[in-house]
């Protein structure tokens, strides 16, 4: 025995916690349930210390973290759920069914709150793509989102495609669903002694046995792609009935509390529900319909096999709950009984070979005070050369950085995602948030997922803090108020002290940037080792901004919308802030130096301005990645406009169009409206003035001019030209 | 007297409510018809939405056309009952042989969601009664498998015939003749790969749409209405398919 709980991804001193809270030596099935659910990627042993300091708490929120989303009040009487995930080690094993399975996984999250999901975010992270396996792992990737997504009809409206060398070997793959809840609001709970368990949705195979304890929560080294077995094959068709069906039980009140089935398997929700409830669980293996014949116990409690639910359902409902699932097509069987015993209890052939606590194996995991400490490499780092020097050829330079694969039009990503179903994609792919109205309501929400592997590798604390500046800059550029934050933490080992502490202080960011924007965090998820062969990606926080908008029609685009508006600049330019800026990384190679600092308090009056200037403006967008330069050039590009900036300051050009300053925005606004713009800005206390109009068939920002059609051929094809004909 | 849509739901369609939304905006009377259901309730237009009807496995359309609700489906089309397919209801008709020809891949084997421009090609049909000849309309398309094909007999005879009723300004798909929308022989069966429902809104981007959905309850809204089983079959129907 004592060697197994290794191969399961238990350490020593972990499988006698286990022999102590039983009281003897625990079956095999019983230590494989533990090992799921006490792996990092279900208990957050690691991270929980630090998770516990974000702040969750706002009067919109009506379920913090914990459950299976947040769930955010736009009205009375109109919530909506809102979650990130990861699925970054199956997306590397298996490109296609990682990137597909997580997006089943993330809707049925947002199911399990009783919303029903109606938009998806994908934030990725690859390698250089012109690297083969990279173009073998986007194209993978879009491939399996796009299969799926498309499939069961969730339209996928926006995120993010960033290349780095350092995910080369350990892509990103995180997405977030939102949802809205129709009938009423879910809870994860097993209540009610006698009441049935119902499995309903796919048939459990083989695929995804250890799921969360060996992928994803262990360092991969070259024999990782070994474990492809261990990634699950996701079924749209199934999502889309288990989907249908769930709002359907829901709709008819016909469930006393339901659970998706995700990493862990039937372990997860037995025990998960039961331990919230204070009851527990009796299960008959016999009755869980399989895949395949002679499957052993332990496979059958810990497969990770798709698009399944648990319900926990009134006996006298039972035959109500089935019928629905057979209209469907969905198989449904009763496969236990909640009971009063505060225990997981599983027979197998009338023989009992799981008797443990609930609260053991949901609530009692091991929890970690990792040492951490900062990387004598960060002071070397932070002193070397931000990247900061002219170019050779200013033109050529602002091309280079519009052309470069992060910054560069993303059309062949997005237009294989259906972007558009439900009829609420008011802003799709492209802005910089995506604005969905609610189902036959008028309000809308938009929501945006920003990450800066770059500035968090110089900073992790403010490079954090960035993160969640730009994603409540980018909700409030569509006048959207920032209401919420969920996050997706990609980090490498925990277990060592430098990644430790590129963590806390990313956390630590976090709190103190949500905290001073009144933009509570409501769950997420934490990804640790993120390394392979040793090599950790940059320390990746992406968060989830969702932001309230009252009127869908009042939405404010990112592209010019007629020539002669004048352009505003919201923000000052620190013409200095180029430390791990796009232009220092493309144009002079360097990744160093620190990133640009952001006053919060600034950040949070220029989202006051654009919350409230934004019935007065033609237009709206932030200069994030690339500057201001390629800000003005996204308008013009995306409005067919060109734009004529004069006023850029006496510093260097290149510092003024291409330094990365925070808490910027330029807005577009007709003639007669300007003094009221400059007005609402400068009640808030932001610095704001005209910098130039719109118009003509150039992009002219001081001695720089492109023709409009120029920027826009090279915005084009900036990352199709990377990838290989066969993908294009 | 509000017309009556009937909006078919296969296990795995997905775009039937954004059609009972539509068709709704344009003031017509709309009810959800499941697909294991026998019989069509009196309705004036039957509607096969887009989505994976099935999971499309197989091939696009292939399992749903043995859906028990096509039997009644071809009864109604072959009286003259007004049938439209949208998307993978497009697929479904051609997998039935309620239209000609069928449905591959893109050319470029890819999945496409975009805006394209429609040109009118016809403005004899049903659904095409608001527009003007060769107007342009600007509605999305969501599909893998668009690209329509035919023999050289079927198609000539297609074009002759006016049943190549809306064609891609700047076809997208690889599509035969640009064909984006098709109708049997008597015209009372259309089928398109854009998706008319989601045009029908200045605030997503057009209105377009509501040109042919709109066309369509227009001509219900001037007939004095017949129960489905008294139309007559119309002549030419059979060789037309």
């Amino acid at each position: 025995m004592k060697t197994v709980h290794r191969e399961l991804g238990l350490t020593d001193a972990e499988f006698d916690q286990i022999v102590a809270r039983l009281g003897r030596e625990p079956s095999y099935t019983e230590l494989a349930m533990f090992s799921v659910m006490w792996s990092e990627h279900c208990s957050y042993k690691s991270s929980r210390n630090h998770l516990k300091n974000l702040p969750t708490e706002g009067d919109r929120i009506l379920v913090g973290p914990g459950e299976g989303a947040g769930i955010i009040e736009v009205a009375p009487g109109l919530a909506v759920a809102w979650k990130i995930e990861s699925h970054n080690h199956p997306s590397f094993v298996e490109p296609f069914n990682g990137a597909a399975t997580g997006i089943g996984g993330i809707v049925r999250d947002i199911l399990s709150m009783g919303a029903r999901p109606i938009a998806l975010l994908d934030s990725l992270r690859f390698g250089p793509p012109d690297d083969p396996r990279t173009r073998f792992l986007i194209d993978g990737v879009v491939h399996g989102i796009s299969s799926y997504g498309n499939s069961i009809g969730v339209p996928t409206v926006g995120g993010e495609m960033v290349f780095e060398d350092c995910y080369a070997e350990n892509p990103l793959v995180n997405v977030a669903c939102l949802g809205v809840i129709e009938h009423r609001l879910m809870h994860g709970r097993g209540e009610g002694q006698g009441n049935a368990a119902i499995l309903f949705g796919s048939s459990t195979g083989r695929d995804g046995i250890g799921g969360a304890s060996v992928l994803a929560s262990a360092e991969f080294d070259d024999g990782s792609l070994d474990k492809r077995p261990s990634v699950q094959v996701g079924d749209p068709f199934t999502e889309k009935l288990l989907i249908e069906a769930s709002l359907e039980l829901i709709r008819k009140d016909l469930v006393v509390g339901f659970q998706d089935l995700g990493a862990g398997g039937i372990s997860c929700p037995t025990c998960e529900m039961t331990s919230k409830a204070g009851t527990g669980i009796e299960l008959e293996l016999g009755s869980v319909h399989l895949r395949e014949p002679d499957m052993e116990p332990f496979e059958v409690m810990i497969s990770e096999s798709q698009e399944r639910m648990l319900a926990v359902v009134e006996q006298e409902r039972v035959d109500e709950v089935v019928a629905v699932c057979s209209k469907w097509g969905l198989e449904a069987r009763v496969i236990g009984r909640i009971t009063d015993t505060g225990k997981v209890q599983v027979r197998s052939g009338g023989e009992m070979i799981v008797d443990v606590s609930a609260d053991a194996l949901a609530e009692e995991g091991p929890v970690y005070d990792r040492p951490y400490e900062r990387p004598r490499w960060i002071d070397e780092l932070q002193g070397s050369d931000p990247g900061a020097a002219p170019p050779a050829d200013l033109k050529e330079a602002f091309l280079s950085v519009l052309s470069s694969p992060r910054v560069a039009s993303k059309r062949w990503v997005w237009s294989q995602y259906d972007h558009m179903i439900f009829l609420g994609t008011i802003e799709g792919p492209g802005s910089d948030a995506a604005v969905i109205r609610l189902p036959d309501r008028k309000e809308a929400v938009a929501i945006t997922t920003d990450g800066n592997g770059r500035y968090c590798y110089l900073d992790p604390y403010e490079g954090a803090r960035l993160s969640v500046a730009e994603a409540a800059r980018n909700v409030a550029c569509t006048g959207a108020r920032p209401a919420a934050v969920t996050n997706c933490l990609n980090f490498g080992n925990p277990e060592k002290p430098g990644v430790m502490w590129q963590f806390a202080e990313a956390v630590r960011g976090i709190g103190a940037a949500c905290a001073a924007l009144g933009t509570p965090v409501t769950g997420g998820n934490v990804s640790f080792y993120n390394e392979t062969n040793g090599r950790a990606i940059y320390p990746t926080p992406v968060i989830g901004t969702l932001g309230i908008l009252e009127d869908a029609s009042a939405a404010v685009p990112m592209c010019w919308a007629e020539p002669g508006h004048d352009v505003v600049l919201l923000g000052t330019t620190s013409p200095g802030d180029l430390g791990g800026s796009e232009y220092a990384k493309v144009i002079n190679g360097t990744v160093g130096g620190l990133p640009p600092e952001l006053d919060i308090e600034a950040e949070r009056m220029l989202i006051e301005t654009l919350v409230e200037v934004a019935p007065l403006v033609s237009s709206a967008h932030d200069p994030a990645d690339g500057g201001l330069a390629i800000s003005l050039a996204e308008s013009a590009i995306a409005g067919g406009i060109g734009v004529r900036v004069d006023d850029l300051g006496r510093d260097d050009l290149h510092l003024m169009l291409f330094s990365e300053t925070p808490s910027r925005a330029v807005v577009t606004c007709p003639p007669g409206l300007l003094k009221a713009v400059l007005a609402v800005a400068r009640m808030h206390g932001t610095p704001a003035r005209r910098i130039g109009e719109t118009g003509g068939d150039d992009i002219v920002l001081g001695t720089l001019s492109v023709a409009l059609q120029e920027a826009r051929g090279r915005h084009d094809d900036g990352l199709t030209k990377h990838l290989s004909a066969t993908l294009v | 007297m509000k017309p009556r849509v009937g909006v078919v739901q296969f296990p795995g369609s997905n775009c039937e409510q954004d059609c009972v939304r539509a068709f709704r905006s344009l003031g017509a009377e709309v009810e959800m018809i499941w697909h294991a259901e026998e019989h069509l309730p009196e309705v004036d237009l039957v509607v096969l939405p887009g989505g994976f009807a099935h999971g499309d496995y197989l091939r696009t359309g292939a399992l749903a056309r043995f859906s028990p609700i096509m039997a009644a489906v071809e009864a109604h089309a072959a009286a003259g009952g007004l049938l439209l397919g949208i998307c993978n209801g497009f697929q479904i008709l051609c997998e039935a042989g309620l239209l000609p020809g069928a449905l591959r891949k893109n050319a470029g084997l890819k999945f496409i969601c975009a805006w394209t421009e429609l040109r009118v090609d016809n403005v004899d049909t049903p659904y095409t009664g608001r527009a003007t000849p060769g107007q342009v309309l600007k509605i999305p398309i969501n599909h893998f498998e668009g690209n329509w094909y035919a023999d050289d007999a079927t198609k000539d005879r297609m074009v002759a015939n006016g049943q190549i009723v809306l064609r891609y300004v700047d076809n997208p798909n690889g599509s035969l003749v640009d064909a984006a929308g098709i109708s049997n022989g008597s015209g009372n069966v259309l089928g398109l790969m854009p998706h008319p429902e989601r045009a029908c809104e200045a605030l997503l981007g057009s209105e377009d749409g509501k040109v042919i959905l709109g066309s369509v309850l227009d001509l219900i809204g001037r007939s004095p209405r017949r129960p489905a089983s008294e139309l007559k079959a119309v002549s030419g129907l059979e060789s037309a398919t």
